[in-house]
């Protein structure tokens, strides 16, 4: 297996624990306004507070890694998503210092609930724009992003924002359903099945426009040999839907997450069952993008190294926050 | 309505604004990390509540300040890819590994351990909770020894081969690349810095409480260790930072120029400039009061040692005067006045009067912002005075920049200004409201996420009522009410 393809693999992993880790607390954040003052909202709060850095470090991890590894690609990618790179950044300030601020200024806290939802819905939505955009194709000339201004703005992409945001929603809710109890769950519940529709009927509807923006997209999905892999994806996605619903149905505590994580791994599949070879879609392949491979073997050793001590030590300060959060057995 | 500016200069602007003001409270949270480890080693050591106090009054500091860091932080990481594309694009195979080890080895440890820090007290025990501050206090420490390696490669690139796209690339050796020459003076130098900032806003905060209240001892334990660091630490930051301006004579001779305000050669000995206008247009210094030969005592260790100027440089290759000169002149008197400080604390130490001199404890406090206008002076100095280059003498800042018209450039700027002013304005504000308080037996945490069924919105007392059992069982999480 060469370098390049084993650095595409360990980006997509680091893109995918960004997705599902920062994704519930982002879902969460979204929600958040809809929740009652009090109560509700410090159990919310408390569900992620003590994680959503580390969370977040993954987002610096893809951007880092994407730099380090392929830094064509994102010297290409950062210029053609310009604006929604700087308002998802701007989204995550208003998020980020959310979670200490609520707590210092009990006189403004609506104010710092509001940005902390308002964050976390601009965050999520240019998340899903930006892979719109990146899928829909990017004009490159001369190793350099040659589109105009609003290349990013377009009903795909828009399509593709309101996915993932209704896909962090159902992770926000679902991991409320197993880190809350009482009323605060109930409603979690619910709207765990609202949003599961949602998320559904959007995947579905992004999955069936994504075959005709590129001729390479179609053949993958609609024609023989690729199509005998790729119909797995969707068929999967049906099962999944089943586990899911069936988890709230008869309140499961945590098959609806698990259920929820795995339709996102699914279309993460599906993404790289379009993409496959290329980092920027029909310009720029992995290998095109590619650092020399003294600066990919120099990171890889870091990474065999170091990764499994980090996912170590994640797993713990997860596993010292276990257990339902506003209870007196939280601590 | 940003047509008539130049796109490039409007995203130096932006770099430069953005990180100014992430870089406020790295400064601040590496001292503070390190700060917070010695209190809990000391109250772990020792059993004396009162470090356990000042721990958990820094803490809740520090929680604030930290995650002003994180947020600007994670702009810094894409500013490369949205404002400086051509240069991410050459120089990522080189620096890009190093940015990638900073978020392996430092980002995520401190990031791992930080709900631990903040919230894990009661949960994990006295010793993993030591474990985790002292694990994110090097992750602090880890991040600065990385993204000051990647700067200083850009200063003073060495062990690279150039591609045939253009691009750097990684020679034999990544130890030549990551230990460039400028590299060990910076980071002593910066990592210094940082201990300072911080050593003269704990001064600060020590010395305001003192003013109000003498006795308060835990006031007195702050304002110690603090005139302490001032009195030991500041005369070696004089020793450091002059040894790193002799690195610089050697590695950018160009920007040692511009900050002496040196645009002519002097081949009997140059003088030490106080005082001057710097005239990039006329090449002179106006209104300039020198000592003779001083510049040349100073960076040659020979009063009449021949000095090269401005003169000598391209005006094409010439850093800009005006910044470098007297960024480095604040930087450099307010060195000065810290070590001021720390020999006027030594000597009222020494007479018994640390707690007693009203004038040393003002003095302190308008001091306690200083080390933040010095450590952004002094970058001002490096970063202006590498111009006009990103990477050193081989990529000029022109050719870096991303295929970016001025107003979408602009329009970021316009809103990275207002966000960052609201946003961390406010976030400053409640730190000096946190510091107002005084420090107290029974201190509480972070304060928090754990609410049992009695702890409704308003009951639980807030840090500043005396009358806060200091019994209360305090996880350090999140509490309703404070």
């Amino acid at each position: 297996m060469d370098l390049s393809l084993i650095w595409a693999l360990i980006i997509a992993f680091a893109v995918f624990a960004y997705v599902v880790m920062d994704g519930f607390d982002l879902g969460i954040g979204i929600l958040f306004m809809s929740f009652e003052v009090g109560d509700d909202r410090d159990q919310a709060m408390n569900a992620i507070a003590p994680v959503w850095d580390g969370n977040e470090t993954w987002l610096v991890l893809g951007g880092g890694g994407l730099f380090a590894a392929f830094p064509l690609a994102y010297a290409i990618v950062m210029p053609a998503t310009y604006p929604l790179i700087i308002a998802m950044l701007l989204g995550l300030v208003f998020r980020g210092v959310a979670f200490e601020f609520r707590w210092r200024d009990p006189g403004h806290r609506a104010f710092w609930d509001f940005a902390f939802s308002a964050g976390s819905l601009v965050a999520a939505f240019t998340q899903g724009m930006i892979l719109g955009a990146l899928l829909q194709g990017i004009e490159v000339v001369d190793r350099g992003y040659a589109g105009s201004w609003f290349d990013w703005l377009t009903p795909y992409t828009l399509l593709c924002g309101l996915g993932v945001v209704a896909g962090y929603v159902l992770l926000g809710a679902t991991w409320l359903i197993g880190k809350t109890e009482h009323g605060t769950q109930d409603r979690a519940y619910r709207a765990a099945k609202r949003w599961a529709v949602i998320t559904l009927a959007l995947m579905a509807a992004v999955s069936l426009y994504t075959p005709f923006l590129e001729a390479q997209y179609y053949s993958r999905w609609f024609e023989m040999p690729y199509m005998l892999f790729a119909s797995q994806v969707p068929l999967l996605v049906v099962i999944i839907s089943f586990f899911l619903f069936r988890g709230l149905m008869k309140r499961h505590s945590w098959t609806p997450f698990l259920a929820s994580l795995a339709l996102f791994l699914l279309g993460m599949i599906g993404l790289g069952v379009s993409m496959y070879p290329f980092i920027v879609p029909d310009q720029v392949t992995i290998w095109d993008a590619a650092a020399p491979e003294r600066s990919q073997v120099f990171m890889l050793i870091g990474v065999a190294i170091i990764m499994p001590v980090i996912i170590a030590y994640t797993a713990w300060a997860y596993w010292v926050f276990r257990g339902k959060v506003g209870t007196e057995g939280y601590h | 309505m940003f047509d008539g500016f130049d796109a490039l200069l409007l995203a130096r602007i932006q770099f430069a604004f953005t990180v100014s003001f992430h870089f406020i409270f790295p400064a601040f949270s590496i001292g503070l990390a390190s700060y917070l480890a010695v209190l809990e080693g000391l109250w772990l050591k020792t059993g004396n509540q009162r470090y356990l106090d000042l721990f958990k009054y820094w803490l809740k500091i520090f929680a604030v300040a930290f995650a002003m860091g994180v947020v600007s932080g994670i702009v810094m990481s894409y500013q490369f890819g949205t404002n400086w594309s051509v240069f991410s694009d050459l120089a990522g195979p080189v620096i890009g590994p190093l940015m990638a080890y900073e978020v392996l080895t430092a980002f995520f440890l401190e990031a791992g351990f930080l709900g631990v820090m903040l919230f894990g007290m009661n949960k994990v025990g006295k010793k993993l909770h030591f474990a985790a501050t002292l694990m994110v206090a090097a992750g602090t420490f880890v991040s600065a020894f990385w993204i000051l390696s990647v700067n200083s490669w850009m200063q003073t690139p060495v062990g690279y081969e150039m591609g045939e796209n253009g691009q750097f690339l990684p020679g034999d050796s990544w130890v030549t690349i990551i230990f460039s020459p400028s590299f060990p003076y910076r980071l002593v130098h910066t990592v210094i810095a940082a201990y300072l900032t911080t050593a003269f806003v704990v001064g600060a905060v020590g010395a305001w409480h003192l003013l109000k209240d003498k006795t308060n001892a835990h006031a007195r334990t702050m304002f110690s260790m603090a005139m302490w660091m001032a009195a030991l630490v500041a005369p070696v930051q004089l020793f450091v930072g002059d040894q790193h301006g002799l690195n610089t004579l050697e590695h950018q001779p160009a920007k040692v120029m511009a900050m002496e305000g040196h645009y002519h050669s002097y081949p009997d000995g140059a003088p030490l400039y106080l005082f001057g206008i710097p005239n990039d247009a006329e090449q002179r210094l106006d209104y300039a009061v020198g000592i003779p030969h001083l510049g040349s005592l100073i960076l040659e260790h020979d009063p009449n040692a021949p000095m090269a100027g401005l003169d000598t440089v391209p005006d094409a290759d010439q850093p800009p005067v005006f910044l470098p000169f007297w960024a480095f002149r604040v930087m450099v008197g307010i060195g000065l006045a810290m070590i001021g400080i720390g020999l006027w604390s030594l000597v009222a130490r020494w007479r018994k009067r640390l707690y007693d001199s009203r004038l040393l404890h003002k003095a302190a406090i308008a001091m306690g912002p200083s080390g933040f206008v010095a450590v952004i002076a002094g970058w001002i100095v490096t970063e202006v005075g590498r111009q006009p280059y990103t990477v050193y003498g081989l990529l000029r800042t022109a050719d870096s920049a991303s295929p970016l018209d001025a107003p979408a450039v602009g329009a970021s700027l316009l809103a990275f200004i207002i966000v960052y002013f609201a946003v961390f304005g406010i976030g400053t504000w409640y730190i000096l409201r946190l510091m107002r308080q005084p420090p107290q037996t029974g201190e509480k945490g972070v304060a928090s996420t754990e609410r049992g069924p009695v702890r409704t919105a308003g009951i639980t007392p807030g840090p500043h009522q005396k009358d806060a059992p200091a019994f209360e069982p305090d996880d350090g999480l999140h509490k309703e009410g404070e």
